[in-house]
């Protein structure tokens, strides 16, 4: 049941969140990307669960608590950061260089 | 000898079966809960490195036990397996992350670097790695992976006074959530193609040739691939190694490099071998480029490098090109070859990045090779131990450097892949180009700046790690028969589920 439509849906919500990585410069909006991502696929694995059964469920409940502690700790990276550069464009965060 | 048989069914199975795991668990959150209180002054912070060792020796002492006694799985093991690969990578990233506290001891004193947070962040990020070498199932490589990414992401930016610790992890942080994102959608899809998430019965599907055809599972092999790429930093996937490594304290590089490194290639080796093993045609070909790609572009741009601790960071991206060889040869033979490399790589690196923590100043990222000239007339043990490091990541024979490579040689000629063979040789005389000028310049040159020598110091840690180190090396390239068994024995239990397992006679 509409499984080829939810496995459609959630490769563009993927897309759009490889794509918004790769495009945008503002730390805060990559993150917010890789969130989309990560949702994307538990969309995945909900909508393939319905037809293989409930484990594809389960992954989700673990892929949302992993993605509450990358939250926290990406959102501290960033604020530390911030209190170096004033500023969380990628742009302006250049100091390695080879 | 009779194995010991785990009932996996059980809670005192499981508790078995999970015991280094739940020794290093409990042994960090004791440690958080005591540094809640004491975490002021150095004395605390001494005490925190030392009570972290204890923990990790204690592990190892749980994975060796559990090893000799022969732990079998009673029934087929639904997350978390029990053979030699489990244990002997378990045993390599112990020994990474003893090396790597050992060092930090010192190095975060003289660095002021005064958070005991660091062990016990090194800890947990210890649990992801074993459980990642362990994993039975992709869901536990999964959590794995992320428990030890989020730890170390926190690791690289633990300076936190320097803007460029922040950037470090800024950059890890970012491209390590978006490798995770791919990882996961290979996980999906994989599921989708099989109906499971289980490695071993993932293989049992694809015994089903019209299973093996799906489009869904050669995507989400691929998409694995990438995520394990940025990983281990492989080639096109590589742009924030370099970066990070450079950024980052120089003990957490020493665990980045060696036993983080080891433990996404250990997953990789896994889900490769023991899954996918009859799907190779979905990705032994990737595999390959990425290797090349991975051994050409490291070894070129570390000819480059002036600055020594950038050119061990691309020198470590070219070292995950000779182990991408091992995988791709996708045989057994292949697997052990990547344990023996990885044990004796694991020991090349950390101590290379030892005599680098102990000769530099502030991060190191400043120190250029031609700062190493003389430094033998001044510190002949040192330069010494620094020499048999370089020529064991050369591969030279007489260090335990040449056997690794020779084995993933030997795996790779034995797969039918001369071509990758040839591309190691190749890529190996040009490491030649980057690795001989340090020993010249400690050897040949005169010395230039005589304060580099005489203000070299390692606290006792560091000097412990770095003989050691030299010292295992060089005894493993002249005698390595009984690590060779080990590996050997180890990685054909990647293939054949339920083998008894045992430490060879």
């Amino acid at each position: 049941m509409l499984l080829g439509p939810a496995l459609g849906v959630s490769a563009l919500l993927f897309a759009i969140g490889v794509g918004g990585v790769l495009l945008r410069r503002n730390a805060i909006v990559i993150f917010m990307c890789v969130e989309l991502m990560l949702n994307a696929v538990n969309l995945t694995f909900v909508a393939l669960a319905q037809q293989i059964g409930p484990q594809g469920q389960v992954i989700v409940f673990f892929v949302m608590a992993v993605a509450a502690a990358e939250a926290a700790v990406g959102l501290a990276i960033i604020l530390a950061v911030y209190r170096h550069k004033e500023s969380v464009n990628l742009q302006d965060v250049n100091l390695l260089r080879g | 000898m009779t194995p010991m048989l785990i009932d996996l069914s059980a809670p005192a199975g499981i508790t078995l079966a999970l015991l280094p795991e739940i020794v290093l668990t409990g042994w960090a959150l004791i440690l958080l809960l005591v540094i809640g209180w004491r975490h002021g002054d150095p004395d605390h912070h001494r005490w925190a490195g030392g009570f972290t060792l204890v923990g990790l020796l204690v592990a190892l002492g749980t994975v060796l036990w559990l090893w000799r006694a022969g732990a079998t799985p009673d029934g087929l093991p639904l997350m978390i397996a029990l053979d030699g690969f489990r244990w002997a990578t378990a045993a390599i990233f112990l020994i990474g992350g003893i090396a790597a506290v050992l060092l930090a001891q010192g190095y975060l004193g003289r660095e002021r670097i005064l958070v005991p947070e660091f062990y016990a962040l090194v800890l947990f990020a210890m649990v992801g790695m074993l459980l990642m070498g362990g994993a039975a199932d992709l869901i536990v490589v999964f959590l794995g992976l992320e428990l030890m990414s989020l730890s170390v992401y926190v690791l690289a930016g633990i300076k936190r006074r320097s803007p460029q610790s922040a950037e470090a992890a800024l950059k890890y942080f970012l491209l390590g959530a978006f490798a995770s994102g791919f990882l996961l959608y290979g996980i999906a899809l994989l599921y989708g193609a099989t109906g499971t998430t289980n490695l071993q019965a993932i293989a049992l599907q694809l015994a089903d040739s019209e299973i093996v055809g799906r489009p869904m599972l050669a995507l989400g092999a691929g998409m694995l691939l990438v995520g394990f790429g940025f990983k281990v930093s492989a080639v096109p996937f590589h742009m924030w190694a370099p970066d990070v490594y450079d950024g980052a304290p120089t003990p957490v590089t020493a665990y980045m490099a060696a036993a983080v490194k080891a433990a996404g290639f250990a997953a990789l080796v896994r889900v490769a071998l023991t899954a996918l093993g009859d799907a190779t045609a979905a990705w032994q070909t990737t595999v390959w480029w990425l290797a090349v790609l991975t051994m050409v572009v490291g070894n070129l741009v570390a000819l480059a490098q002036r600055r020594l601790k950038r050119m061990l960071a691309y020198s470590s991206i070219a070292h995950a090109g000779y182990l991408l060889v091992a995988v791709a040869a996708a045989t057994t033979q292949g697997g052990s070859a990547f344990l023996f490399y990885a044990f004796a790589y694991t020991l090349m690196t950390v101590g290379a990045f030892a005599v680098l923590a102990a000769v530099g100043r502030d991060g190191e990222s400043d120190l250029l090779i031609d700062d190493f000239n003389g430094l033998a007339e001044r510190r002949p043990w040192l330069s010494f131990a620094l020499a048999v490091f370089m020529l064991s990541l050369l591969g030279f024979p007489g260090t335990a450097g040449f056997i690794g490579k020779w084995l993933i040689l030997a795996a790779a000629v034995d797969a039918g892949q001369a071509t990758l063979a040839v591309m190691v040789v190749g890529a190996s005389v040009l490491s030649a180009g980057y690795y001989l000028p340090v020993i010249m310049a400690m050897y040949m040159k005169p010395s230039e700046r005589a304060e580099v020598a005489e203000g070299a110091r390692l606290a006792r840690g560091g000097r412990l790690v770095v003989a050691a180190a030299a010292v295992v090396l060089l005894l493993f390239g002249v005698w390595p028969n009984r690590a060779l068994d080990v590996a050997r024995d180890s990685g054909r239990q990647l293939a054949v589920p339920g083998v008894i397992i045992g430490l060879p006679r």
